[in-house]
Formats: C-alpha cells, sequence, structure tokens
C-alpha cells in the first residue's frame, strides 16, 4: 500500500497534495497495481471536495483521523496520526510544502527509513531510485531508497494533477490517532493574520508581477503595484529586493521564499539566478522585462521586452487602462 | 541566560549554471565561492540576538570539510563567541548522520535552546532539526522566523498558509529557521579581527555515514524559445495583445 499524506483547504485537497496523489498512483501502478490510500488530519473543512478529489485520483481508502486535538496544526502530532495509518505502508508521500516537509520528516524518523526530498521522478523501481531536486533544482540527484519503507516528499508542481483513467469510490476509515502530551506539545497556539502578510495571495494567485534589483529603489514599486491591480494579481520579488528591504520577506519568490505556478509571471528587472528560478519556474507562462537580452531570466522567458522597466511598465498600464475602458 | 547553539553548512556560492565534478557524484565548487544557506545567515542572526537578551552564549558549530572554518569564522565576526569543527567530509553525510553527529556533541553540553536552518541550500533534505530533536528527545519546530525567549518557554513564529502562526515550546528545544524574520548584521572590523583569533574546537564524528547519492546530473539545457516582443515602451500593445492572447486579459 502506497500511503499519501494529504492536505486539504476549503475546495478539497489541495492542488499540490493532488500532484502527490497523482505521482503516488503512477508509482503504484509501476510497483505492480498497489493500493493508494490517502490519510488526512484534524476536522476537514470541506469533507465533500475532499472526498470528490480523492475519487478522481483513483485513491481507495481515506483514513481520517478525526481528532480536535490535530485542528490545530503540529508536526509531531500530525505525524503521529500518520504513522498509525501507515502500519502496512511501503511508501508514505507528501508535497514538498513546508506543512509536507516537516510532517514527513518526523514520519521518516519514527518509522526509522530514508525520506528522499523535493522528488521529481522514479527513475527504477527495483531498487527503488528517484531522481530529486537539488542546489534548489540547479542540479538532479538520483538516490536509492532501500528498505521495507520509505518517506518521498514530491516537489512542488513538478508533477501535473492528472485525474485517474477510472475515478474510485473511497471507502472512509475514521481512527482515533495515539497522541501522547509530547506530541501535542508543538501545535500552533495561535495564528495571526496582520495585515494580510500570509504567502498564501502570492502562491494561489494567477498573474505574479515579479520585481528585482531592476526595480532600484523602494519607491520603485509604484508603476509594478498598479500593473499588478491592472492584472488582479499579486506581487512577487527576488531576493535583493527584500535583503535591501525594499518590499517585506513574505513577497519574495524563490528557494527560500515561496514556490509559485501563476499561470503568468512578468519578471520585471530580475537576472533569473537559480534559486530565483526555483520558485517560478512553474508559471505558465514568462514575460521578462529587462535592460540585458542575455540575462537568463529573458532566455528562458516565453515572452520578453528588452529595456527600462521604469518606460516599459507605465506604457504597459496605460495600454491597459486604455483598453479596459 | 540561555546558551545557543546554531548549525550552518558550507555550501558552494552559484547563482548560475552548476558545474558537476568528472565522477558525476558532486558539484565541481573549485571556482567558485563558498557560503551558507540563507536562512542560516537568519539563524545566527537569531542565536546571536537571543543570546544578547538573555546574557548567555552563541555558539556555532558545522560538520564538514577543513574549509568550513571559513564559515564558523563569518559567524563569530558577527558575533558567536565559540565555535566548534566537527571535521568530516559533509558529501557522505545524510541528515541522519549529521544529526547523530551532532547529537553526539550536543548531549554533553548544556544549550537551551539549538538553531539549524529550514533545509541546506544544497542538498535541500529538510530533516536535520527534527532528526536531531527525537535524537536528543527534546522539541523541535521548522519553518520558523523570529523567537523570543521568555524563562524556559520559547515562544516562535512562522508564516503558516493562514497567517503568522505562534508556537510555544518549554527549552531546551530544536528550532528550524526560515529567513525573513530578521536582519542578519554585517562583520565590523573588531568582530573580524575577534574572528582570525578565536580557536576553533576541532572534533572527530564515530559516525560513519550512509550515501545513497548514485549521482548528479544537470538538467537538460532548454534551447531560449523566447519570443522577443519589441524594446522599450513602444512594445506596450504587443505586451497587451500577448495578455488578451493568452487569455489574462479579456478584450
Ligand atoms: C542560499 C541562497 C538562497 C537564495 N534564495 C533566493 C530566493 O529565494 N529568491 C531569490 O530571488 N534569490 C535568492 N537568492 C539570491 C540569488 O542568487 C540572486 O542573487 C537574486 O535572485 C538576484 O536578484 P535580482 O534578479 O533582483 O538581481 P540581479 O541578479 O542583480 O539582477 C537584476 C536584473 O535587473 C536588470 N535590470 C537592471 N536595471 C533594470 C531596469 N531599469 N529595467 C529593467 N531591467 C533592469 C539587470 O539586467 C539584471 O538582469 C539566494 C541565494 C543563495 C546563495
Amino acid at each position: 500500500m502506497i500511503l499519501v499524506l494529504v492536505e486539504t483547504d476549503a475546495q478539497g485537497v489541495t492542488l499540490t497534495s493532488r500532484e502527490a496523489l497523482s505521482f503516488a498512483r503512477t508509482l503504484a501502478e509501476r510497483l505492480g497495481d498497489q493500493p493508494v490510500e490517502a490519510v488526512a488530519t484534524g476536522p476537514l473543512p470541506h469533507p465533500d471536495g475532499v472526498l470528490d478529489h480523492l475519487a478522481e485520483q483513483g485513491v481507495t481508502m481515506l483514513h481520517h483521523a478525526d481528532d480536535e486535538r490535530l485542528a490545530a496544526y503540529g508536526g509531531a502530532a500530525w505525524a503521529a496520526a500518520v504513522v498509525d495509518a501507515a502500519s502496512s505502508a511501503r511508501l508514505v508521500i507528501g508535497s514538498g510544502t513546508p506543512r509536507g516537509m516537516e510532517v514527513l520528516a518526523h514520519v521518516a524518523t519514527r518509522l526509522d527509513c530514508l525520506m528522499a526530498a523535493n522528488v521529481i521522478a522514479v527513475e527504477e523501481t527495483d531498487p527503488l531510485t528517484v531522481s530529486r531536486q537539488v542546489m534548489g533544482g540547479g542540479v538532479f540527484e538520483r538516490m536509492r531508497l532501500g528498505g521495507e519503507v520509505a518517506v518521498i516528499s514530491v516537489a512542488g508542481h513538478a508533477i501535473d494533477a492528472v485525474p485517474a483513467a477510472r475515478p474510485s469510490t473511497p471507502a472512509v476509515r475514521t481512527y482515533a490517532p495515539t497522541l501522547t502530551d509530547a506530541d501535542l506539545l508543538t501545535r500552533v497556539v495561535r495564528t495571526e493574520q496582520a495585515g494580510g502578510d500570509d504567502t498564501s495571495a502570492l502562491t494561489g494567485a494567477k498573474v505574479v508581477v515579479g520585481a528585482g534589483r531592476g526595480a532600484g529603489s523602494a519607491e520603485g514599486f509604484d508603476d509594478l503595484l498598479e500593473l499588478k491591480d491592472l492584472l488582479g494579481g499579486a506581487l512577487g520579488v527576488s531576493r535583493v529586493v527584500t535583503s535591501l528591504g525594499w518590499r517585506p520577506h513574505h513577497e519574495q519568490v524563490g528557494q527560500t521564499g515561496s514556490r509559485i505556478s501563476p499561470d503568468l509571471y512578468i519578471a520585471c528587472g530580475i537576472s533569473g539566478a537559480i534559486q530565483h528560478w526555483a520558485g517560478c519556474q512553474s508559471a505558465r507562462k514568462i514575460l521578462a522585462i529587462n535592460t540585458d537580452p542575455d540575462a537568463p531570466m529573458v532566455t528562458k522567458a516565453h515572452y520578453a521586452v528588452i529595456g527600462d522597466l521604469h518606460e516599459i511598465v507605465p506604457a504597459i498600464n496605460a495600454e491597459l487602462r486604455r483598453r479596459l475602458g | 541566560m540561555t546558551d545557543v547553539l546554531v548549525c550552518i553548512k558550507r555550501i558552494p556560492e552559484t547563482s548560475s549554471q552548476v558545474m558537476l565534478s568528472d565522477d558525476g557524484m558532486s558539484v565541481d565548487a573549485r571556482h567558485v565561492g563558498h557560503t551558507v544557506s540563507a536562512h542560516e545567515e537568519a539563524a545566527v542572526e537569531i542565536a546571536i540576538q537571543l543570546a544578547d537578551a538573555s546574557g548567555g552564549s552563541a555558539t556555532v558549530l558545522t560538520l564538514g570539510p577543513a574549509d568550513a572554518v571559513e564559515q564558523l569564522r563569518d559567524a563569530v565576526a558577527v558575533g558567536c563567541t565559540r565555535a566548534v569543527h566537527i571535521e568530516a567530509d559533509s558529501e557522505a553525510f545524510g541528515p541522519a548522520d549529521v544529526a547523530t553527529a551532532i547529537a553526539d556533541f550536543v548531549r554533553g553540553e548544556d544549550f537551551g535552546l539549538v538553531l539549524v536552518g529550514n533545509d541546506a541550500a544544497d542538498t535541500g533534505d529538510f530533516q536535520v532539526g527534527v532528526r536531531l530533536a527525537y535524537a536528543l528527545g527534546r522539541p523541535v519546530v521548522t519553518g520558523i522566523s523570529s523567537v523570543a525567549l521568555d524563562g524556559d518557554t520559547i515562544t516562535a513564529r512562522g508564516a503558516g498558509p493562514d497567517g503568522d502562526e505562534v508556537f510555544e515550546l518549554p527549552s531546551p528545544a530544536i528550532i528550524a529557521i526560515q529567513e525573513g524574520g530578521v536582519t542578519p548584521r554585517y562583520p565590523s572590523i573588531v568582530g573580524r579581527m575577534k574572528a582570525k583569533k578565536l580557536p576553533v574546537e576541532t572534533i572527530a564524528t564515530q559516525v560513519s555515514p550512509m550515501t545513497y547519492r548514485l549521482g548528479l546530473t544537470s538538467p537538460p539545457e532548454q534551447p531560449s524559445t523566447v519570443e522577443v516582443l519589441g524594446e522599450g515602451p513602444d512594445a506596450a500593445k504587443a505586451v497587451v495583445d500577448m495578455l488578451v492572447g493568452i487569455g489574462v486579459v479579456s478584450s
């Protein structure tokens, strides 16, 4: 059995968890029709949506650790619940989100097994060998996963969430996980929505306007913010911008910031270093605006405009205002 | 008073094409500089601030080759007062091996808090902090960007999916730091002088590492397929046509 840790939101199963389910299903087929089962922790915000998504992904069973004590997130507590459901699992798989990574690291430690982080593909099934991103995605590593059981985190947006050829009707097993006082110690005690400085607006946006050193100063963002508003998108920035204090860190895109997957990323004055590319490479389309036609961001983009962003962005805004009326 | 340990890792500093060694087993770092992960720079800053605020000390530790002393000295230059070097070939060490080696050292000491980076910028394993916590039987949280101490209570804060999440845990604990909550300071001239002089404690490890790496490859080179829509502000019309074309703007 392959057990997949699913994270949930108001719609059902999150996109990155559905990607992990697709990854698990393809692997299960290659391993010779292993069932794919899912585990979810705590009260579900939208149970029907969860079951619909699991059915679409061909999942045969949902293990639901329905325990109020798991409503507040905690890495150790969630991992205890996952391990309870993993007794017959030969693989435990999840997505490479911050929570996915934390819970899976606990699971791997508790199961005393190997964990491969940021996996993008299965190379061989016997012995199980995976390919994963290292150096922020600048290099791929082939890694062997021996042992009775192993843990895999799937790199966000490296795999598409593809529905199964035949949808399933998942059975639901509700269970009470064994949780110790130590497991419950590291749960969230409160969540503060201070002025919308969370990353969800950025990671969920359909359009992201990106800005790098080329913005020039903290005052250089007015036109970029207007463009973002005209397109109903979010602002994302490079690490140079956050390090210089021009914009807050929660807007940072990249290896040590957020990973985004918008329909369009407009990268303005960003060179395209591998650590930045790590966060934006899943954008469906990229438009680069840069003075340097040889910048990696320009050569890797789908579209480019060469020149000074402080002249180009206002002109795009004016054209948009004209057409949008 | 809390004594804080912060663990860092020497990694090649490269922002463009990464070169691989001839045997394809490691990154060829002969022609690039070295640094530590952005998360670890933040962890060092937090360690120094907490040590200052509580009247304790900040110790920096690395497991790595002889050259990793450079990264230890960088941390001393900004305010760590003790440096510990577990000299080993970090390439051969998986996250479980690193955690075991660090745990062996920590057991003989009295740190109220151990900080690590969320994940090393090269291997990205995300496990050293968690595995270290289990080895020591201590609580752990990850993804934390700011930390406050009040006696034996540690308040830790990090970005969650719905806002800033706050955790409260008892000391001693392990915390994995995510950059963004603090601005790492630059070394002063006095700091650099101290860093040059401070003796580094070098220790050996009994851990015999297991490697699961079969090899490294570079992602396939993609030929550029960029469509240049124009130069300067005159390209605005072509840009908006493209936005309409891909359905981002409705005409
Ligand atoms: C461990 C580690 C982690 C990192 N994590 C991240 C991360 O998460 N995210 C991240 O972004 N970076 C990260 N970095 C930093 C990364 O290596 C680069 O330094 C950074 O992304 C560069 O930012 P930039 O593109 O804004 O600046 P630069 O590389 O300086 O590029 C500026 C670009 O703007 C162009 N330009 C200048 N002026 C104009 C103008 N007027 N109009 C148009 N174009 C102009 C230039 O041609 C150039 O291409 C990390 C680095 C390390 C070592």
